[in-house]
């Protein structure tokens, strides 16, 4: 028997809905945003809909039973029951909507605000757009004092940082759980990989109180690092993230 | 990325620019070579406090200035953009000798009649209302740029000659030599419009990325040089191609009206053909739009990171995620209205059970475009996430997931069309089957190359070669597409024809489809030209002139949403009066017995 054409569409919408579901929250163990969810649906359906609709006899088709339902005298009692249940179904969808809990409001944060043009940092006014890691051309120029500056910074990052942004790096560290926001993952391709090394060593030296305005309301609780390391510890600690991550610093130059 | 810029030709139109332009360059030598005797004439950029603002009639005077230059705006890209393709399906009328065309290039022009007053008014109204509520920032972008304005103004007396000879000549100059003049005044009209617009955008680029000026903002008297800032270029070929997209879905709209409310079988014939043309035009024009964006953006990073990051990873970034939608939108609306369309054709079964494909690769790489950098989780997701990055959708957040997902989509709108033209065809040559082959080899060979280039090069490389794998991708897409068309008219050489196409013959449902693709751009346009705008944040000219009204701060999302969404709604309806005017002027009365005889 052939599925009628308004029933292959609620299948096919129920399936890419708990497809989506099963997919991210049981296979992959990343569960999928409910606004993201939301979002993603609807252009689903206006897909399916898109598919149903183009011609005249797909249509027809779509629509006769919701007609029948409306227009059949036969269909009375269905219609009846019909009309009872959705009203009943959009009013208790509403109220669970608008309930009032006790979770905290969803806020829009923005994790990498502009920063400023200048910033004043170890007691000297910076310029953000021209400042650059004084160890990066070593890399190139001597590759060995290079390497014992990333060990360095690797071990002044032990010390100091891994307690929130892991030893792995990925953010993960043992207070972790306990704070929101949560600390940055570095070896995820949206956070250092798009970076310029003056806006980390900015984030670093200012820490959560060092964020603009625009970031607010925002209560980070990454530390000022000005206050407890030197200016080279910090440039040494950002060739560390940068090298075991194995990403590179956002340059506009193309060598 | 601090590279000249390439000196883009823009076509015909914009070396006609260049000729006026040259006048403005020689001036500017001049004003060089007396050196800084010239310097000490211009005075630095002002520094201003609140009490400069006059406040007239409790009006906000930044609300005033933006709407009336939104809806200049849109107005103005409408009346330009009309010109430029009414001159290409004229030109295409005379080469086919089919006198639909004609027609169809004179009732475009006819729509754009009514709205180029409108134009001017509003355009009018901005300037007033700059003068009145910002009076500083006027008269110092008038020093420098006095020539540019002169100018300008002077340009609008051309424009206008232009255009109503082009208008109201059309059927007076038909024929031989006659349709020839006329086509030539139709390239002046262009040449004219296109001017104008080169030169309103220097003036606005200079308050982002300001030139010919020191730090303190005082003019060398280099007029070039503040014309040919470094955001000028990417802003007037965004602004070329988006203009002729945006005009085509407004006839599109137009069309759909009509269509809608004709009174005949032959008028929606007409109307249908009409309404199929715009879209050809508006997607045309969309298809390299994402790219021309994107070098937009990428030029603004490269000129100042700060005013990149606001762009992109700041505040503005959520209004990216509306883009997304929007751009979205625009893709699936124009793509169903293709669908729709095959059932004008009796040959199109044997193409439609590939729709559903297309449509599930259409929305996949749909929502990869649109899935955000920085999701929006509830604390539970957080705590079962065990952060706010997430393992598979962060990774899409990020530009080459993005730059991947629309080439995706722009290739299979490519293929829609391609199904769309074979609908009615059957092709005769022998070996149709090895041409086919290589259609689908060519596809797959592109579509592998840009999912190869987005996953490597996006994801396993530096930064540099991130943004430089766009480059490959888009050529890709470029070469797909070219390839494709030209392999189809090798394999449809002297085919036959399912049958005569049944113009008319498409559901109701697709005229709303171009209505939506109206709305959706100009929505689009607004939101965007908000984000444009702001993200010079408090300046009125970047890190030269301060501004210090008390409207200096950037206004909530959904206040700037909402302001922008009010003026789409007056220019809609005043779009819909435009398309009434054009009505009612065909429009005749019979008054029996009114007259004396
Ligand atoms: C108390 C926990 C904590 C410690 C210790 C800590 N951080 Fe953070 N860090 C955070 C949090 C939370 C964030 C995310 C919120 C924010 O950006 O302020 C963050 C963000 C950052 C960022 C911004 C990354 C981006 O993509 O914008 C950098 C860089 C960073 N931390 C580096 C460091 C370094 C280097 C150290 C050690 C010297 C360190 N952090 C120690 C909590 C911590």
């Amino acid at each position: 028997m052939r599925i009628p054409k308004l029933l292959q569409a609620v299948l096919v919408l129920a399936g890419v809905y708990f497809g989506f579901i099963v997919v991210f929250d049981v296979i992959l163990e990343a569960v999928i945003p409910s606004s993201l969810l939301v979002m993603y649906m609807f252009f689903v359906t206006a897909g399916v809909f898109m598919v149903f609709t183009y011609d005249e006899e797909g249509t027809r088709e779509l629509v006769a039973p919701i007609k029948a339902l409306v227009e059949d005298p036969s269909k009375r009692v269905w219609r009846n029951i019909v009309f009872v249940i959705v009203p009943l179904a959009a009013g208790a969808g509403t109220y669970v909507q608008m309930q009032p809990s006790f979770e905290a409001p969803l806020e829009l944060r923005t994790i990498h605000p502009a920063p400023p043009t200048t910033a004043k940092i170890y007691g000297k006014r910076v310029n953000l757009l021209k400042l650059e890691n004084p160890f990066r051309k070593l890399e190139k120029e001597d590759p060995e004092q290079f390497r014992e500056l990333v060990e360095e910074g690797a071990a002044v990052y032990i010390q100091n940082c891994q307690y929130c942004h892991g030893d792995k790096l990925d953010g993960n560290g043992p207070y972790a759980a306990g704070l929101n926001p949560t600390p940055l993952n570095f070896q995820d391709v949206g956070t250092i990989a798009q970076l310029q090394e003056s806006y980390l060593f900015w984030r670093i030296a200012t820490g959560g109180p060092g964020l603009p305005k625009e970031a607010a309301p925002w209560i980070s609780s990454m530390p000022v690092w000005q206050n407890f390391l030197k200016e080279d510890e910090i440039w040494k600690t950002i060739l560390f993230l940068y090298d075991y991550t194995g990403h590179s610093p956002r340059t506009w130059g193309n060598e | 990325m601090n590279r000249p810029l390439p000196k883009f030709g823009i076509g015909l139109a914009l070396a006609a620019a260049a000729l006026t332009f040259t006048g403005v360059e020689q001036l500017g030598a001049l004003a060089a070579e007396h050196g800084e005797a010239a310097a000490r004439l211009y005075p630095p950029a002002p520094k201003l406090s609140a009490a400069d603002y006059p406040s007239i009639a409790g009006v906000n005077s930044r609300v005033a200035v933006w709407i009336f230059a939104q809806l200049h705006l849109w107005f103005a890209a409408f009346v330009l953009a009309v010109p430029i393709f009414v001159f290409i399906i004229e030109a295409i009328g005379m080469r086919t000798r089919d006198k639909r065309y004609d027609d169809m290039a004179y009732e475009f022009i006819k729509v754009s009649i009514t709205a180029y007053s409108l134009t001017a008014i509003l355009g009018g109204m901005l300037l007033f209302s700059l003068i009145l509520f910002y009076p500083h920032l006027f008269s110092y972008l008038s020093t420098i740029f006095r020539e540019s304005m002169f100018y300008y103004a002077l340009l609008f007396f051309a424009e206008s000659a232009a255009l109503y000879i082009y208008y109201y000549g059309w059927h007076w100059l038909q024929g031989g030599f006659r349709k020839w003049v006329h086509l030539t005044l139709g390239l002046v009209l262009n040449a004219v419009g296109t001017t104008i617009m080169l030169l309103a955008n220097a003036w606005l680029t200079f308050m982002m990325s300001p030139a010919g000026v020191d730090g303190a903002g005082v003019f060398s008297g280099d007029a070039w040089a503040a014309i040919h800032n470094f955001l000028w270029n990417p802003i007037n070929i965004h602004r070329f191609v988006a203009n002729i997209a945006y005009g085509g879905s407004i006839v599109g709209a137009y069309a759909a009206f009509k269509f809608l409310t004709a009174s005949g079988p032959r008028e929606r014939a007409h109307y249908d053909w009409m309404g199929y043309n715009a879209n050809f035009i508006a997607i045309c024009a969309l298809l390299p739009l994402p790219f021309a964006g994107y070098y937009l953006a990428a030029e603004i990073y490269a000129y100042s990171q700060q005013m990149g990051i606001t762009l992109m990873g700041g505040i503005f970034a959520w209004l990216f995620i509306i883009q997304a939608v929007l751009i979205g939108t625009l893709f699936l609306s124009a793509n169903y209205y293709l669908w729709c369309g095959m059932g004008r054709s009796d040959g199109a079964k044997r193409y439609t059970k590939y729709i559903k494909y297309i449509a599930i690769v259409l929305v996949g790489a749909f929502l990869v475009w649109f899935t955000p950098h920085t999701l929006v989780l509830t604390n539970e997701e957080l705590k079962a996430l065990g952060g706010p990055h997430h393992k598979i959708l962060g990774p899409l957040g990020i530009m080459p997931a993005k730059n991947t997902a629309v080439n995706v989509m722009i290739i299979f709108t490519a293929l829609s069309f391609m199904f769309y033209r074979r609908a009615n065809k059957v092709a005769t040559v022998p070996w149709v089957k090895a041409g086919n082959a290589i259609q689908v080899a060519l596809y797959a060979a592109g579509i592998a190359n840009i999912l190869f280039l987005g996953i490597y090069h996006g994801y396993f490389t530096n930064t540099v070669y991130k943004v430089a794998a766009s480059i490959p991708q888009v050529l890709t897409t470029l070469v797909v597409i070219a390839g494709s068309i030209a392999l189809d008219s090798f394999i449809y050489r002297g085919g036959k024809e399912v049958g005569p196409l049944h113009w008319g013959r498409i559901p109701e449902r697709a005229q709303y489809a171009l209505f939506l693709l109206a709305v959706a751009f100009t929505w689009l346009m607004g939101l965007m030209g908000y984000i444009r705008s702001g993200i010079r944040q408090h300046w009125h000219v970047l890190d030269i002139m301060r501004d210090a009204s008390p409207d200096a701060f950037t206004p909530t999302l959904g206040y700037a949403a909402n302001v922008v969404s009010v003026a789409a709604i007056i220019f809609m309806a005043m779009v819909i009066f435009v398309f009434w005017i054009a009505q009612v002027s065909s429009d005749k009365t019979l008054p029996a017995g009114y007259w004396k005889d």
